[in-house]
């Protein structure tokens, strides 16, 4: 039950095979035997056994909300909650409880679904490891994984377990491991430079980042307002077309949410892709691409060309500029946007109290960590008056021509383009951390971001296994606001590729242990 | 509201009480733009003959400061709203209220931005109390260029722009209140140099400072020129108790404010009637011809029609529409009496203004309303009292006793006598009195009859008609 799609549970729940409450038990019970992973900061217990009994009066008169009616969801912690804290992984924010809710936390709430908790992340979503934040770091649940542990070859017998353990990826870490641990049936993230995509690579699971403009930030703390979207988070594509439906749409209190009526929309079953042109930005045979996923890059390719579909070899030739160029901007933006954490109106606030400024001062040294810090001396160095025209305006300059190259592969005829998500499959903690947060972000954001710098929607399909029993994703990139044709593909690559479920001891233990009054095994592996 | 957020506007509201969580600063807030604040930047730049941008940028200009929460405040630096207007307003030359001239100054933009907080500094307790009140509240800056010469036609100008502003309805512009600020910016040079250094001068809180200030910088200026200074580009303070300005305390040096696009607002752009796309929505657009031709007469056109409709001097229509609501009553006096709008304008501004000035009340506060003004003058014309009897009636009604000026008059007997043969009969008497003064009028001296005019007033206790006096006595003398 616990690996079902959200789909599936959904019907279940109509059907009366399980009750909501049943459901959030189970969930949290979950949260708790999978502890270590350290996926959650908050777990809003009480209010979601609450949100459960109402769902569950709802189905009783036959009057559920919709599809995520009575579904345990799961919020990164950089979406305002209210009455939950809402930390950014940060002491800047510990203990702030917010008095309203993100636009897209609360169409979730109004569509009935069970929020569990908030999510891991690296420190206001600055991050590739969702492991620099001051909760400490997320662990991968593949590296608890019956997959991984029969791949990988213990140095000696007295080394703990818990040593080999490998990242998430990031920033948006918690949600995918939440997602990939069964103890949620999607989560909300967001994604700025590859922030969904890549712990959903690195987590096995589906990751969404929409058109920028299509889902409200209203809520979501920003990093970089003008490339910022709120992520999803699914085991399958349909499920992130669900949610996707639920969430977009404009939102009067987001002046850069288009106007234009959404239609929420269902996928169908793709049989003939002959019609399909498939485009491969050679640009993306990236410096550092491991062969193994550089080989399944290739057979993914070749899947479509077997099916009758176009595949083309594309250019994105300003692609390599694109690091440096998020660089200039995403810390320019991050300097500005955290000049509000001042300590007066809300967060932590410094005892120092000699003048105002030594309070300011004080505050963001003890609020901040380093990367955070850095970033906010490098913008601030980008904005002032005598480098302005020459790294700023020449960012922005880049930008357009990155968002150029992607203009013209597609006015050519591509329909979507396909690419590798990350360089490799996770690494273990201990090797990831050898490196500091900002050379890691450089690296491993390559793939991803140059979405965020064309507002472009993209996906993360879980593909293969790697040689070490880690995930292994495939990125889709679609046209501006045509995520219909971006799930559908997704979608009918996903039936291709048949990604294995994870086996996770603790989640089937917990399974049978409360399913044994109940004859529901054929939940267990199944899946479509 | 607020420029960009829901939050109410108000004068001296309880502290911290009309703050929304953006203008708070809550992290994950975005700014709405408020569309009634386009349309005030909109009329008031079609006012001042400016260009509007059809395309306009919003910027964070960024600083740290207490009452400032987001460290940054959200202005238009690149591309302001509007540009390149000019304002035309009047100064009496040597204080003559009759000999007025037209002069201009050009303005340079109009900028849409954020108020900041107030910040309140507390030196006993060493401690700063913010009241976020006013932070987010929607802001014009309007940028003159320097054509001023001097703390007069600052004054003037500032007079003329608050009078626009005021029948636009875009601003209250009351300075009391501070919803009306002005900085000036000073410097002084020899004709036919360059300009010099300027300086900025701040705490200004009435048209009667700035002038003061003004004037006070160019002297200060001057005579720190001529002694052998030098001026220094600096912000100061007017000090409205010494009449001086001082320097004020230089937090941060010069401030780098790194301009940045504000990102969460996407170009404003406005239509007129030819860009204006079939399918938008009316209230998702700001039409500018439509708001050209919605904008209520201007002060200059009111005070021209005023002249042309009531035959009135230019100088009075000024003093009338410098006046809150003193317009209207003038019109309202007209409506309900004989008497012709170039005398009325005389009781008007001489003396139901003087009054109100010397007991320091607006015209909304005067205890003789239009229609009491009105009647008294009806009386007047009718020839029913004479002009130094209408006075004093005047003075009565000032006391707002609630007496009618019949009461009043019949109070203190001021009617004017009707009886003709009454007045002859006076007439006579003085004339059989007075041999001396009659020979010398029959013998050419016409000065003397005012003294005969006089004494039959004195007579008469001031109830005759001098007029109608005059030209009864002249018919006797001449029998």
């Amino acid at each position: 039950m616990m690996g079902n799609t959200m789909s599936l549970v959904s019907a279940a729940l109509k059907e009366g095979r399980v009750a909501p409450t049943e459901l959030c038990q189970r969930c949290l019970s979950l949260i708790k035997s999978t502890k270590f992973l350290n996926a959650y900061i908050t777990v809003a217990e009480e209010t979601a056994l609450k949100q459960a009994e109402e769902s569950e009066k709802r189905y009783k008169r036959g009057q559920p909300l919709g599809v995520l009616d009575g579904i345990p969801i799961a919020v990164k912690d950089n979406f305002n909650t209210a009455g939950i804290e809402t930390t950014c992984a940060s002491n800047m924010l510990k203990g702030y409880i917010s008095p309203y809710n993100a636009t897209v936390v609360q169409k979730l709430l109004d569509q009935g679904a069970v929020l569990l908790g908030k999510t891991n992340l690296d420190e206001f979503a600055m991050g590739s490891g969702s492991t620099d934040g001051v909760f400490g770091p997320v662990r991968n649940p593949w590296s608890y994984s019956r997959q991984y542990k029969e791949k990988s070859v213990p140095k000696s017998h007295s080394e703990d377990k818990d040593s080999n353990w490998v990242i998430t990826g990031g920033s948006s870490g918690g949600s995918a491991a939440a997602v990939s641990s069964f103890t949620c049936f999607a989560a909300l993230g967001s994604d700025t430079g590859g922030s969904t995509r890549n712990p959903a690579a690195h987590c096995g699971v589906v990751g969404l980042k929409p058109t920028y403009g299509l889902i409200s930030r209203h809520g979501l703390i920003p990093l970089v307002n003008s490339m910022d979207v709120p992520g999803i988070l699914t085991r399958c594509v349909d499920d992130a077309a669900v949610v996707l439906g639920s969430l977009a749409g404009h939102d009067p209190k987001d002046s850069t949410t288009i106007q234009d009526n959404f239609k929420p929309f269902e996928l169908s079953d793709l049989t003939d892709v002959s019609k399909l042109s498939i485009g491969i930005p050679k640009e993306y045979h990236a410096p550092g691409l491991s062969s193994e996923i550089l080989a399944l890059w290739s057979k993914a390719a070749d899947l479509f060309k077997n099916a009758g579909a176009k595949v083309i070899e594309v250019s994105l030739p300003h692609t390599r500029y694109s690091i440096v160029c998020y660089h200039v901007l995403c810390t320019a933006e991050v300097a500005s946007n955290m000049a509000r954490f001042d300590g007066l109106e809300y967060g932590h606030r410094s005892d120092m109290n000699k003048s105002t400024e030594s309070m300011y001062a004080a505050t963001r040294r003890e609020g901040f960590n380093d990367v955070v810090r850095g970033r906010i001396l490098s913008g601030n160095y980008f904005l002032l008056k005598q480098n302005y025209e020459n790294y700023f305006i020449k960012a922005q300059k880049v930008r357009r021509l990155i968002a150029n190259d992607f203009v013209k592969v597609f006015g050519s005829g591509v329909d979507i383009l396909l690419t590798p998500t990350t360089l490799s499959d996770a690494i273990p903690y201990m090797e990831f951390i050898k490196e500091d947060n900002r050379t890691r972000s450089a690296q491993d954001d390559i793939l991803t971001q140059a979405a965020n710098m064309a507002g472009l929607p993209a996906i993360n399909v879980p593909t293969a296994l790697s040689e070490r029993g880690l995930p292994v994703g495939l990125q889709f990139i679609g046209r501006s606001f045509q995520e219909k044709q971006l799930l559908t593909v997704a979608k009918w690559f996903e039936k291709q590729v048949k990604f294995p479920m994870i086996q996770l001891d603790e989640v089937k233990r917990h399974d049978h242990g409360v399913f044994q009054h109940q004859k529901s095994a054929s939940f267990l592996e199944h899946r479509t | 509201s607020k420029l960009f957020s829901g939050s109410q506007v108000q004068f001296a509201a309880p502290p911290n009480s009309l703050v929304s969580f953006f203008d708070a600063s809550l992290p994950g807030t975005l700014p709405v733009l408020n569309r009634r604040c386009v349309e005030a930047a909109v009329m008031t730049g079609l006012a001042l003959n400016c260009s509007i941008n059809k395309k306009s940028l919003f910027d964070r200009k960024h600083y740290f400061y207490a009452d400032l929460p987001a460290g940054y405040q959200i202005t238009q630096q690149r591309v302001p709203i509007a540009v390149n207007g000019s304002l035309s307003y009047s100064l009496c030359i040597d204080n003559k209220m009759s000999q007025m001239v037209t002069k201009t100054v050009r303005i340079k933009q109009i900028q849409l931005e954020q108020d900041s907080g107030k910040s309140l500094h507390d030196d006993v307790r060493s401690q700063t109390l913010v009241d976020l009140n006013r932070a987010g509240v929607g802001l014009m800056e309007v940028v003159m260029e320097p054509d001023m010469c001097c703390g007069e036609e600052a004054a003037a100008a500032v007079r003329e722009l608050q009078l626009i502003l005021q029948t636009l309805g875009s601003s209250q512009a009351v300075m009391a209140e501070g919803q009306l600020r002005v900085d000036a910016n000073v410097s002084v040079h020899h004709p036919g140099e360059p300009y010099g250094v300027r300086t900025e001068v701040k705490n200004i809180n009435s048209i009667r400072f700035l002038a003061k200030a003004v004037d006070y910088e160019i002297e200060r200026q001057i005579e720190e020129l001529e002694s052998g200074g030098t001026i220094l580009n600096e912000t100061r303070a007017f000090d409205s108790k010494l009449g001086c300005t001082v320097p004020m305390r230089d937090k941060e040096g010069k401030q780098d404010y790194r301009f940045m696009p504000e990102p969460n607002l996407p170009p404003l752009i406005l239509y007129n009637a030819r860009s204006l796309p079939a399918n938008m929505n009316h209230q998702q657009v700001v039409n500018i011809d439509w708001i050209h031709e919605r904008l209520p007469d201007l002060p200059s056109v009111k005070r021209a029609k005023l002249v042309e409709q009531y035959g009135i001097l230019p100088e009075h229509s000024f003093t009338l529409l410098n006046e809150a609501g003193l317009t209207e009553f003038f019109e309202d006096v007209i409506k309900q009496t004989q008497m012709k709008p170039k005398k009325v304008i005389g009781w008007i501004l001489n003396d139901l203004l003087s009054y109100l000035k010397q007991h320091s009340l607006t015209v909304k506060e005067s205890p003789v309303s239009s229609f009491l003004l009105a009647d008294l003058l009806n009386r007047l014309e009718k020839k029913e009292i004479s002009s130094t009897a209408a006075k004093q009636v005047f003075a009565e009604l000032w006391k707002g006793e609630g007496k009618t000026p019949l009461e009043i008059v019949k109070e203190k007997k001021l009617q004017l006598i009707q009886d003709q043969e009454d007045l002859e009969r006076i007439c006579q008497a003085v004339i059989d009195g007075q041999e001396n003064e009659v020979m010398a009028i029959k013998s050419g001296n016409r000065k003397v009859l005012n003294k005969l005019i006089g004494l039959v007033q004195r007579e008469t206790q001031g109830r005759s008609n001098p007029v109608l006096v005059k030209q009864l006595l002249e018919k006797k003398l001449s029998e």
